[in-house]
This record gives structure tokens, C-alpha cells and sequence, in this order.
């Protein structure tokens, strides 16, 4: 097992390298210079040629690109055009709120949906599981900027029992919260309740049943167990997608966080902070789908053995 | 795509190819006991088929200009005149709705069908050639994958600036790599069976074969992909469009419409509201009409 | 009076599907007496298992025990709260199933899976159900069953994990063991060890209810035989007098089927046709559809199962013609 971890660590690296490299030529195949950009029409020639060499711009790409590699290793990420600071450190001051949003989502999109998906799954086609499943699908559908701004406009808006936006209270994340983890929510109802039927489905089930074990014995010590691995490993990958940063959900309750870090990086052309930041993303994502591969490993006997 | 959804699918796939040998069901039969036994899907299928004329037809279904401007009834509330009101610039949202409509459903079938394309021309030449150019190929997916969907496409439009075409090749270059994945996977179980080992035994190329007998026969997969896909496009255009960074004006997308209405959320509500149900409705009736279909297409379902 | 383990007297079972109702298991009675292995067979689809499930207890929604009862050691048991029904699972009465390798749960210890029966019949430590698994491992000739107990379920063999499987169900000494296809899923040499095993437990005092879909393995250690066919028992005599005179079309088939394997002969004989579709069985006998010896009567009335000799029923007209010559 530790060999598999091992294999897909070093593929972990070698596709945060290809990030780095996406997203390095997709932001440099942009027409124009960026510092022209960024400083607008006014600027004079002398200045804009003094700040391009300055920041390296004017060496050949691959150059820049090794260079921008190296001082990533070093825990550099270059200075944002726009808000004048180092990315590090306009990073490190956002992931705060984005950490505790993906938290709170998560806490309210993983008890619902485990909740909804046992439910389905033990009332299988009768009313209360179509009711929940639809119910779910349209969780799915709902665009999470619709959930926001529909909650926005009940809760704060009309009611005024929220806060409409802000970060200064634990009140302010519920809302958005809620928003961002409608869709996940969905998502893992879903999941448990195929995972569950799947399971309930299987021989062993009925083993436990000829034992003598009653529903909830055959629930609680055979079919969850079994049915949660993939849930778990669903649930894994969906936090680190909230970590990652929720670009809509920040915007609508302009919660200071990684997604609006990006909205402001790419209105303001900023190009270290938008490296700076989708590096970080991308980073969170692969780690997340990389644990909960060796989560799966660690909890699954049979994949424990293969290797 | 949510991933509980992405690895069903890639299941279902497997197990078709599994049972391909003996008791293969004809498509056409596939789609009958679905229109049999899933209603919900069937009353989908009819309600975007609805949807799509209405969009076609948009012109002969409203009196209104989709552009005309009429300052004097700005934001007004749905009326007899104006069913769903007026925006910001006195024009009938209704109207606005059916044109913008023509824009989401566009951008939720033409990028869509792109990746498909290149998503199974991909994986299917990794699956079958094997080597470097497998590892070549799924890396570059492996990469697409690491980005949440909406941060690529954000920076992706980000360097190709905003408007209708961008936003394709867009949704395109962020939807392939599912599509090549789950085509990889099957094309690595067709690849090995004994039809494939007959046509390469009497000198079928390359080529052909993985057009006729590997590409035909992930057929009813792509399609489910593409129902499932279809909405999951119209949510990233709509999510940039929220941001400003998808269709440009005058163009207008369901997405535009909602962030233009956003700064009238608190005094004309419906400008958000309206589009977003409109959205909410083509996602869901797809989603439905994917599911019935990825039901049918699971060999499993049949047993129960 | 003669000791019974198992006592089932007209049992049915219905399930009401979308096109209509079926009945997998029709007005079937049997008996398995203590210390007795006693066989059901017949083809897949028979309702040999759903008997079995039936027994245990074990039918889900939307399958029903309609009638009938069923008498474990003279206590009726189909009419006892679900609550009750459960003690005895496991306890009074167990089973094992066909497929070794999906029976067992695959993220739990066997042991455990073993030791969990103990625990929930019996009021042990958990010292003393384990003391008590590995016991029952090294009876049913689990070698190494200290570590044999903390593997999971895809480290074993098939052989041994039908051992599991069989130690599983034994292991709180019950009355009455049901064994569906126990060793179809095995080799051969393997298939021989289990039915020694079985063969053990009876002589231990439980009684033993083996289901198979091979005359070959009935005929191997079976006292009595049921052949069972659309839902219905057709015949059912001694494992000798089966084989010695079968009375029934259907079985003589299934006899004849086994013999043309055994002497080689050049054609492999089966029965033609397939187990009917139990939503349109045809008006009279039920195997009328592919018996070679139907008449005009056999496809308007239904026999009934009649005694043609002590301990020798029959459900054919022709038998009973037979009988009365």
C-alpha cells in the first residue's frame, strides 16, 4: 500500500508541475503586455520597460517559467500587481474565512445529505424517498448563485434575521453556507443512497440476517460501514472543492476569502495573484482527491492487500 | 460533473461491456423501457423539446423587441402587459427570457457536443495506442481535472477575453477530460475483446476500428454524458456570466440577465428570480432525462 | 411418535409483482427429522430457495408467506413476532449460502462475523465467544484458526471460506441447518470436504435441509429427497427409491440427465423446454408443457400429490394409475 501511496504522490507532483505550466502560458499567451495594462494609457515607455525587466518579462518564457517555479519552491508567489502586497501574504489572510465557509458548508451539506440519503435508502421507493431524491436533484440544479442570492433576499432582505454579507460574525456564515453546500448536500444524498441500497443489495446482508441480526444490527454493523467508503471518499474530494475556494458564494455575501481573491485578481489583470491563487486551488484539490485515495486504502481491507 | 455521478456512469459503461456478449438489448428498446418505466425522464425529454421551440420560435411568441428600450417603463412588475415585467431598460422580460434562452441553450449544447469530440478522439486514442501517448493524454486531463471547473474556466476566459465563441471553446477545453477518461476506461475493456481481436486478425486499420468498433459501441454512454453534460455547461456559462466574464452585452445569456438583475435584487426581484428558475428548470429536466437514461443503460438495474 | 426438526405443513409464498401475482413456493409441505439430512432439487427457479427463505424467515417485501406453517421441534414459528423469529435465526435455526465469496462481509475479520452470532444469541464475554469461534473454526478444520480468525474474507480460499461460512452457522449449535447450494460455487475435492462436514453436524443432532441443484450430491448424503418443480413438490420418496424407480416424468429427466453423464454416453439428454414463467402456468400440470408423456387431461386438471407407496409421493396422473395396478 505504501508503494500505491507512494505511485500517486509522485504523480500528484507531476501534475501540480502541468498546473503550474497551464497556467502560466494560458496567462502569458494574453495579448498585450501586462504592465501596459495594468498601468494604463498614461504610462510612459521608459517606466513600463524599467518595471518589465524588473519583474522578468522581458527574458524568454521558459526562462520566466523556471524562474516562477523556483521561487514557488521557496515559498514565493511573486507581488500582486494590484494590491500592491505579496501574494503569500493576501492568501494567507483570505484562506481564514474561505476555511471556515468550506467548514460550515460542509457541516450542513454532510448532515443533510447523509441524513436524506439513509432515509431514501430505507424507504426505498416509497413516498419519502421520492420526495427527498427530487428534493435533491433540485439541489443539484439549483446554481449556487440562485441558492445565494434567494436566500439573501428571504432571510436578510426581507426577514432580517442574517446578516446580508460580511465575515464579522459566526451569523454571517450561515447563510452562505447553506448556499455553497445546497449542492453538495445533493450530491451526497444521492451517493448514500445508492451506496446503501447497493450494499443492502448484497449477499452478505442476508447473511447477517440469517445470524439473526435485526434491521438496525444489519444497518449499523454491516451495510454503513460498507456503504460509507465511497461516501467518504466523495466527501473528501467535495471539501477540498470547498476549500478550494467558492467564487460565487464569496462574491454574493462578500466574504473576503480565496474565490473573491480570484474575481479581484482577474478584474484587476492581475497575473501573480491569479498564479498565486489558482495554484493554491489546484494544490488543495490534488491533495484532496490524493488523501482520499489512501482513505480509501486504509479502510478498504481488499485494496489494503494488493499492492 | 458531481463525482458520485461520474464514477455510475463509468460503472455502467464497464458492466455494459461486461454483458455485451449474449443478451444485448437493442437501443431502440432501451429507449422504449424507459419511456415505460420513467416518466419523470419522458415528461424531460418533452418539456426541453418545449423549450427548444420556444427558443427557436421566439420571434413569433412575443410583440416585444428583444432590444427595444422603453425608459418610461423601467423595472415595472409583472402585468398583464408584461408578464414578467421590465428590466432595468424597460424591456419586456419575457422577451428577453425566450432570446436568452436561444444563447443557454446554445452554449449548453454546442461546447457540449466539442468536448465530446475531442474528449472521446482523446481517450480513445490513449486507450487504444497505450505507451507515451496514453500518459501524454491522461496527464493532460489529470491536470484539467485538478482545477475546479469554474477557476479553469475562469482563467481560461480570463486569456481569451468574453464573448459567445470564447465561451465554447471555454466549456470545451474544461469538459473534455471527463469525456476522455470514461472513454479511456471502456476502450481498455473493448480493446481486449474478441471482436476487436477478429477485426484486427483480418487486417481492419487502426483507425477503423476504433471508429466502428470502439467508438460505436461507447455510444450510448457519450450520450448520457451529453444529457448530463448539457446542464452542467449551461451552469459554468451561467456562473461566468454571474461574474461578468462570460456572453458580453448586447448578447444576453439567462447568466447575463441575472447579473444585470442583481443590482436590482431588492426592488425587482423577478430579474433575478425569473431567469434563475429558467435555468434551474433546462438543469433539472436534463438532469432528470440523464438519469432516466444512465438507469436504462445500467446493465445492474435491469436485475433488480 | 417420531422425532421432527422441522415440521412445514401447505406452505406458500406470493409475490405480488407489476404484471400480477406469482407463487414460488406452492402448498409445499416437508419434513426434516432430527439427525436427518433431507434434500430439495431442482432447477434454478424452482422456488427450492425461496422455500428455504421462507423457513428462515427471510422473505422481503413484496415476497409474503401466505399460508401455511411451519413446526421447528413442534413449535410453530411463521405466526411469532419478527422479534422472536430473529432469536432463532442463527440460534435454532441457520443457513448457508451458495456463493462463499459474497456472503461474507468483505471489511470485516471472519472471525468477527463469527463471534458476532455468539454474541447475539448467547450472554458470553467477548473472551468467550472468541474462545468459542475458535472452537467451532477448528471442528469445521479451519487449519491455523488463531490466524485464520483475524483474516479477511478475500485473504481465504473458497473452500475455506464456505468453512467460515458453515462455522458461522454452527456455531451456536442449532437445531435444524438449511444449506442452499453449498458447494456449487466449489471444486470438486473441496465440494466432498463440505459435505463431510455436513455430514458430521448431523450426526452431532442437527438436522440438515440441503438444497442443490444436483441429483449427484443428493444421492451423496441425502436420507430423503423432495423434488420440487414450479413452486410445487412433484415427488418425494428415499434417496433410494428415487433413484431406484422415480414415479415423476420430471424426475425420471432429471435422473436421466445425470446418467448420460455418467456412462458418456454420446448425446447429453436434458429436458426440453424451460422452467415455465410462473405468471402463465398453464391450466393442468404444471410440467404438461414438457412432459413427454402429457395427456389431454394432464393439460386441463392439476394432479395432486399422492401416496403410490409408504413414503413415496407422486403428484402425475400416470403414478397414479401406476399405484393403482
Amino acid at each position: 500500500m505504501k508503494q500505491k501511496i507512494a505511485q500517486r504522490s509522485v504523480q500528484a507532483v507531476i501534475v501540480l508541475i502541468g498546473v503550474v505550466l497551464l497556467t502560466f502560458v494560458m496567462l502569458r499567451i494574453v495579448p498585450g503586455n501586462p504592465i501596459e495594462t495594468m498601468m494604463g494609457e498614461h504610462a510612459d515607455a521608459a517606466t513600463v520597460a524599467r518595471m518589465t525587466a524588473e519583474m522578468g518579462l522581458d527574458q524568454p518564457l521558459h526562462r520566466q517559467f523556471f524562474r516562477y517555479l523556483f521561487s514557488v519552491v521557496r515559498g514565493d508567489f511573486g507581488t500582486s500587481y494590484s494590491l500592491g502586497k505579496p501574494v503569500s501574504l493576501l492568501i494567507q489572510s483570505a484562506f481564514g474565512n474561505t476555511l471556515k465557509l468550506a467548514l460550515f458548508a460542509a457541516l450542513f451539506a454532510w448532515t443533510l445529505g447523509i441524513t436524506c440519503g439513509l432515509i431514501c435508502a430505507v424507504s426505498k421507493n416509497r413516498l419519502p424517498d421520492r420526495l427527498f431524491m427530487g428534493f435533491s436533484l433540485l439541489g443539484i440544479s439549483l446554481p449556487v448563485f440562485m441558492a445565494a442570492m434567494f436566500l439573501q433576499y428571504i432571510f436578510a432582505f426581507k426577514l432580517h434575521w442574517l446578516p446580508i454579507s460580511g465575515t464579522d460574525s459566526w451569523k454571517c456564515f450561515i447563510l452562505p453556507a447553506i448556499a455553497l453546500g445546497w449542492n453538495s448536500a445533493g450530491q451526497v444524498a444521492q451517493m448514500t443512497r445508492t451506496a446503501l441500497l447497493e450494499t443492502l443489495a448484497e449477499d452478505y446482508i442476508e447473511t447477517a440476517r440469517a445470524k439473526g441480526l435485526g434491521n438496525a444490527g444489519v444497518l449499523l454493523s454491516h451495510a454503513l460501514r460498507n456503504a460509507m467508503l465511497p461516501v467518504l471518499t466523495m466527501m473528501t474530494i467535495q471539501f477540498s472543492s470547498l476549500l478550494s475556494g467558492a467564487v460565487i458564494t464569496e462574491t454574493v455575501f462578500s466574504i473576503n476569502g480565496i474565490g473573491r481573491l480570484m474575481v479581484q485578481a482577474i478584474s484587476g489583470r492581475d497575473i501573480p495573484l491569479l498564479q498565486g491563487t489558482s495554484l493554491l486551488a489546484t494544490s488543495v484539490v490534488i491533495l484532496g482527491s490524493l488523501l482520499a485515495d489512501c482513505l480509501y486504502s486504509v479502510l478498504d481491507p481488499r485494496i489494503r492487500e494488493e499492492s | 460533473m458531481p463525482g458520485g455521478k461520474q464514477k455510475q456512469i463509468e460503472q455502467a459503461a464497464d458492466l455494459r461491456v461486461q454483458s455485451q456478449i449474449g443478451e444485448e438489448e437493442r437501443f431502440r428498446d432501451l429507449m422504449r423501457r424507459m419511456a415505460r418505466e420513467n416518466k419523470t425522464a419522458v415528461f424531460s425529454f418533452f418539456l426541453i423539446i418545449l423549450m427548444t421551440l420556444a427558443a427557436i420560435l421566439a420571434p413569433n411568441l412575443t410583440p416585444y423587441d428583444e432590444n427595444s428600450m422603453d425608459l418610461m417603463h423601467r423595472l415595472s412588475p409583472p402585468s398583464a402587459e408584461h408578464l414578467l415585467g421590465t428590466d432595468e431598460g424597460g424591456r419586456d422580460e419575457l422577451t428577453r427570457l425566450l432570446y436568452g434562452a436561444r444563447v443557454s441553450l446554445l452554449i449548453g449544447v454546442v461546447p457540449t457536443l466539442l468536448s465530446l469530440i475531442l474528449g472521446s478522439a482523446l481517450g480513445v486514442l490513449a486507450g487504444y495506442r497505450g505507451g507515451i501517448t496514453d500518459v501524454i493524454i491522461m496527464r493532460a486531463a489529470d491536470v484539467t481535472l485538478a482545477f475546479p471547473s469554474m477557476l479553469l474556466a475562469m482563467v481560461i476566459m480570463y486569456s481569451l477575453g468574453g464573448g459567445l465563441v470564447n465561451v465554447f471553446l471555454t466549456l470545451t477545453l474544461v469538459n473534455w477530460a471527463n469525456v476522455a477518461r470514461v472513454v479511456r476506461s471502456q476502450t481498455l475493456k473493448l480493446k481486449n475483446s474478441e471482436f476487436v481481436e477478429a477485426a484486427r486478425i483480418i487486417g481492419v486499420s487502426e483507425g477503423k476500428i476504433m471508429r466502428r468498433h470502439i467508438l460505436s459501441n461507447c455510444l450510448p454512454t457519450l450520450l448520457v454524458l451529453f444529457t448530463l453534460n448539457v446542464p452542467e455547461s449551461i451552469l459554468t456559462e451561467s456562473s461566468l456570466s454571474f461574474l461578468g466574464l462570460g456572453i458580453q452585452p448586447p448578447n444576453a445569456s439567462w447568466g447575463l440577465m441575472i447579473n444585470t438583475g442583481r443590482q436590482y435584487l431588492y426592488n425587482a426581484p423577478w430579474l433575478c428570480f425569473v431567469p434563475g428558475a429558467a435555468i434551474m428548470l433546462v438543469v433539472l429536466a436534463f438532469n432528470f432525462l440523464g438519469n432516466g437514461l444512465l438507469d436504462v443503460l445500467d446493465p445492474r438495474q435491469k436485475k433488480q | 411418535m417420531e422425532q421432527k426438526t422441522l415440521d412445514v405443513r401447505s406452505l406458500t409464498v406470493c409475490i405480488q409483482t407489476m404484471k400480477g401475482m406469482i407463487r414460488p413456493v406452492n402448498d409445499v409441505s416437508l419434513e426434516v427429522p432430527r439427525g436427518g439430512i433431507v434434500g430439495i432439487v431442482g432447477e434454478s427457479g424452482c422456488g427450492k430457495s425461496m422455500t428455504a427463505r421462507a423457513v428462515m424467515g427471510l422473505i422481503r417485501y413484496p415476497g409474503k408467506v401466505t399460508g401455511g406453517s411451519v413446526y421447528l421441534e413442534g413449535r410453530e414459528i411463521t405466526s411469532l413476532p419478527e422479534k422472536e423469529r430473529r432469536k432463532l435465526r442463527g440460534a435454532e435455526i441457520s443457513m448457508i449460502f451458495q456463493e462463499p465469496m459474497t456472503s461474507l462481509n468483505p471489511v470485516m475479520k471472519v472471525g468477527k462475523q463469527v463471534e458476532e452470532a455468539v454474541l447475539l444469541h448467547t450472554n458470553c464475554s467477548k473472551e468467550e465467544a472468541r474462545a468459542k469461534t475458535l472452537d467451532i473454526f477448528r471442528e469445521v478444520e479451519i487449519p491455523e484458526a488463531e490466524a485464520r480468525y483475524n483474516c479477511y474474507p478475500h485473504q481465504l480460499s473458497g473452500g475455506l471460506r464456505q468453512r467460515v461460512m458453515i462455522a458461522m452457522a454452527a456455531v451456536c449449535r442449532p437445531k435444524l441447518l438449511i444449506a442452499d447450494e453449498p458447494t456449487t460455487a466449489l471444486d470438486v475435492t473441496v465440494e466432498a470436504q463440505i459435505l463431510k462436514l455436513l455430514e458430521r453436524l448431523r450426526d452431532a443432532g442437527t438436522g440438515v435441509l440441503l438444497i442443490s441443484h444436483s441429483l449427484g450430491i443428493i444421492a451423496r448424503v441425502c436420507d430423503y429427497v423432495y423434488v420440487m418443480y414450479a413452486g410445487q413438490i412433484v415427488e418425494q420418496a428415499e434417496t433410494e427409491v428415487i433413484f431406484d424407480r422415480p414415479a415423476h416424468p420430471y424426475t425420471r429427466g432429471l435422473l436421466r440427465s445425470v446418467v448420460s453423464l455418467r456412462e458418456g454416453a454420446g448425446t447429453l439428454e436434458t429436458i426440453p423446454g424451460v422452467v415455465p414463467n410462473l405468471l402463465r402456468l398453464p391450466a393442468g400440470c404444471s410440467f404438461s408443457l414438457r412432459c413427454g408423456m402429457c395427456t389431454e387431461r394432464c393439460e386441463k386438471d392439476a394432479p395432486r400429490l399422492l401416496e403410490t407407496e409408504p413414503g413415496h409421493k407422486v403428484r402425475c396422473f400416470l403414478a397414479e394409475k401406476e399405484g393403482v395396478r
